[in-house]
């Protein structure tokens, strides 16, 4: 009886966490976040998980079924990464160019819209409404895409 | 700093409540759920939302007292947004 190949199991775990800890945590750093360094290196560390557990499935001695899940676990794997690489660096980018956008230098057009208690705003009034007794600088509109 | 924060999406007034309540953010928040003023703005991502909705592309506008736009951050990469300490910056320049 060979011993329990644990190796390809960490490094699915390991590339499972690696990847969801993205969204899940090192996404509200700006320094883990517009480049996701921390998760490659998660990844780099799972993909030699991979490799070890992938020679230790396929070592004489192992059963069919040790090296079907081993496949099993390094296809799973490399196609996680594979979607994750895919979600950063192709989906994330599919946006239109807003050329139409208002440019520095420019009025930005005024509009109403409704605030959480359903009381229509204006942007002319945000401009001009006090913050703690005196008028604001300015205004940050922050559009941004929903649905948390 | 003096600056007022506004974020606005097609989220209905009910789930930008929710959200607040949730994150504990107390700046404003303001629904478009048609997206006339981000169509506006040309910052529609037509079928990007839920079931195919149009919805807006990231975006950030610093609008001086005057109405006049002084700072845009446009990202190219939606998990990327403007960093604070950009936003501090662009706001020094307002008087």
């Amino acid at each position: 009886m060979k011993r329990f190949n644990w190796q390809i199991w960490a490094a699915f775990l390991v590339t499972f966490g690696g990847l969801l800890s993205f969204p899940l945590f090192f996404v509200r750093f700006p320094s883990t976040r517009d480049f996701p360094w921390a998760n490659f290196l998660l990844v780099a560390f799972a993909i030699v998980l991979l490799v070890i557990g992938l020679r230790r499935a396929f070592q004489p001695g192992r059963s069919k079924l040790a090296k079907a899940l081993a496949l099993v676990l390094t296809t799973l794997s490399l196609a996680l990464i594979g979607l994750f690489l895919w979600s950063f660096f192709i989906l994330a980018k599919q946006l239109p160019p807003a050329r139409g956008a208002p440019q520095v230098g420019q009025k930005a057009a005024d509009f109403t819209l409704k605030d959480t208690s359903e009381k229509q705003v204006t942007l002319s009034e945000l401009l001009s409404t006090p913050i703690n007794g005196t008028k604001p600088k300015g205004v940050l509109l922050v559009f941004y895409r929903g649905y948390w | 700093m003096g600056i007022r924060p506004v974020a606005i999406s097609v989220d209905s007034p009910k789930e930008s409540r929710d959200l607040r309540e949730q994150s504990g953010y107390t700046f404003t928040f303001l629904s478009d759920p048609n997206a006339e003023v981000i169509r506006r703005y040309d910052l529609v991502h037509a079928g990007a939302g839920e079931g195919g909705r149009d919805i807006s592309r990231p975006a950030e506008f610093l609008i001086d007292s005057s109405g006049v736009v002084r700072w845009v951050n446009m990202t190219e990469n939606y998990w990327v947004r403007a960093r604070p300490e950009q936003i501090v910056e662009a706001a020094r320049t307002l008087e």
